[in-house]
């Protein structure tokens, strides 16, 4: 039992550094994690930056502290979208068909590709805290905070592509999950990434209110522009729970049907 | 004979933009990412900064009329630069050497190309013209309307010489996204999501110099005001300067391929 277990988690390790690799190697799959969000970070500040003096708005040290919860989920949701890409590639080409019929555990196939994002996601929420503390954004809970944020921004990475993961394995087709890109952007601007909820236009605003998106960016900005709250906490891991069951469920449906058709 | 070559040129001319026409119609799909693109940033970006127009300095308390000519320039930015795109698949495929040893000098081809971009940036623009007037976008006037189209033509072209260079230097696809990032930061670091006055920090140094935010004020003159020579010439100027600019370093890239 150990000892399955402890090959199991073999694979996950390999599988989860080679998805690691391929991103870095290739800066199509590098472009929308780490350059598009840092590329509109910068440009909100700027532009939007006038937002804090608007009534209603939060206090916060700078327009910067408070988008950068927004930047690190953006980075996530798009990881899970290259994620995603890359499975679906590995299954046209036929290298998933081969770890199929390799002695391992189904699901560690999946996990190792979630493993992976999960670290582009680790490796997000580090950039963009130094990216923060280098234009000079505040972490207000310090150290602690960074920690609760990194955990946050990785588990909301392994949640979000999940869901590129199911698409990938039921239709097997990395341009269906290509896609899914513009939803990303829906998904985003229908949350409170971007804005405050409270501030934001209708209809918008009353779905961002309920949007589960918005729990969990919230609760990676907590630490950042405030005291670190168990309420925020609490919000974003029920966030984080839904979008998690909901992946997981649709990922194994999804594997379901693959074994069971071969992809047909 | 003079009139000959010119009128054998203008055919190459012709030939490229029924390439690029056909395309659209036979491969509709490939035209959904440019036009869905900055279709949602305009209606995201609307819902999210919509009260930004509460703030002193905006001139309009409508962000969509605000926002709308960025959305246009941004859609004609994308549609470019997948020309860069196109012909960076081309230069894979060897279809562009084909080209090249056709007898046709290759400005005519280079014209071809960035005249078909052109053309197809108003696909996208169409589309977000009847989205934005659906939610309420100002109503620019016959004026208003013609100088943000023909400003939207020639920033599609300016998209494609950027992106043409890029295709023409690095021969591969894995070069779109340098191409669609340097369109979006020509766009962007304007005055993009507010006026002048409220940008902040290196934006608003940038914006200042940024040939695109004359580009971008003439577009939006129509939309949040009146339209008037002395807001329309800075961006008619700014839009042939680049044009001039990128046209330089694509054709130098024309000459030196297959050297």
């Amino acid at each position: 039992m150990i000892a399955a277990l402890r090959a199991n988690a073999r694979v996950v390790a390999a599988l989860g550094a080679r998805s690691v690799k391929q991103t870095f190697r290739r800066p199509q799959l590098m472009a929308p994690i780490i350059v598009f969000p840092s590329l509109l970070l910068a440009v909100q500040v700027g532009g939007a930056g006038s937002a804090v003096d608007l009534p209603g708005f939060p206090r916060v040290h700078g327009f910067l502290d408070f988008m950068l919860a927004g930047a690190m989920i953006q980075s996530t949701l798009l990881a899970g979208n290259s994620g995603g890409i890359a499975l679906a590639v590995d299954i046209e080409m036929g290298f998933a068909d081969r770890l199929l019929v390799a002695p391992i555990s189904r699901f560690a196939i999946v996990l190792g590709r979630l493993a992976g994002t999960a670290a582009l996601g680790v490796f997000a929420a580090l950039w963009y805290v130094a990216v923060g503390l280098v234009f000079g954004a505040r972490i207000e809970e310090g150290v602690p905070g960074v920690l609760v944020v990194v955990a946050l921004v990785s588990l909301s990475a392994v949640a979000f592509g999940g869901l590129g993961a199911a698409v990938a394995l039921r239709t097997g087709r990395a341009s269906v999950v290509q896609g899914l890109f513009p939803l990303v952007f829906v998904i985003l601007f229908l949350s409170s990434a971007f804005f405050p909820a409270n501030l934001m236009l209708e209809p918008a605003a009353s779905v961002a209110r309920y949007n589960p998106l918005s729990f969990v960016v919230e609760g990676v900005r907590d630490p950042i522009i405030s005291a670190l709250g168990a309420h925020a906490l609490a919000k974003a891991a029920a966030g984080l729970a839904i979008v998690g069951a909901a992946s997981f469920a649709l990922s194994a449906l999804a594997l379901r049907h693959r074994l069971r058709t071969g992809g047909a | 004979m003079a009139s000959r070559a010119l009128r054998a040129e203008l055919a190459v001319v012709g030939a490229l933009v029924r390439r690029a026409a056909n395309e659209i119609l036979r491969v509709p799909g490939a035209a959904i990412p440019g036009v869905l693109a900055p279709s949602i940033f305009f209606l995201g970006l609307t819902a999210v900064f919509g009260h930004l127009t509460q703030l002193r300095g905006f001139d309009t308390q409508s962000y969509q009329s605000f926002l709308i000519p960025v959305s246009l320039i941004q859609g004609a930015g994308f549609t470019g630069a997948a020309t860069g795109v196109n012909l960076a698949r081309d230069i894979e495929q060897g279809w562009f050497d084909r080209l090249l040893v056709a007898p046709v000098p290759r400005p005519v081809l280079l014209a071809g190309l960035v005249l078909s971009a052109s053309a197809r940036a108003l696909v996208p623009a169409a589309f977000l013209l009847a989205v934005g007037f659906a939610i309420g976008v100002h109503w620019p006037g016959a004026a208003g309307l013609a100088i943000a189209i023909a400003l939207v033509m020639v920033m599609g072209a300016v998209a494609a010489l950027w992106g043409v260079a890029l295709a023409l230097r690095f021969r591969s696809q894995s070069a779109a996204p340098l191409m669609q990032a340097g369109m979006f930061l020509l766009v962007l670091t304007t005055t993009a999501y507010a006026p002048l006055e409220l940008l902040r920090g290196w934006l608003h140094d940038v914006a200042r110099v940024n040939p695109a935010t004359q580009v971008l004020e003439a577009a939006r003159q129509g939309f949040t005001g009146g339209v008037s020579w002395g807001d329309t010439w800075p961006g008619l100027v700014a839009a042939a300067a680049m044009a001039a600019a990128f046209a330089a370093l694509a054709l130098r890239g024309m000459r030196r391929t297959g050297l």
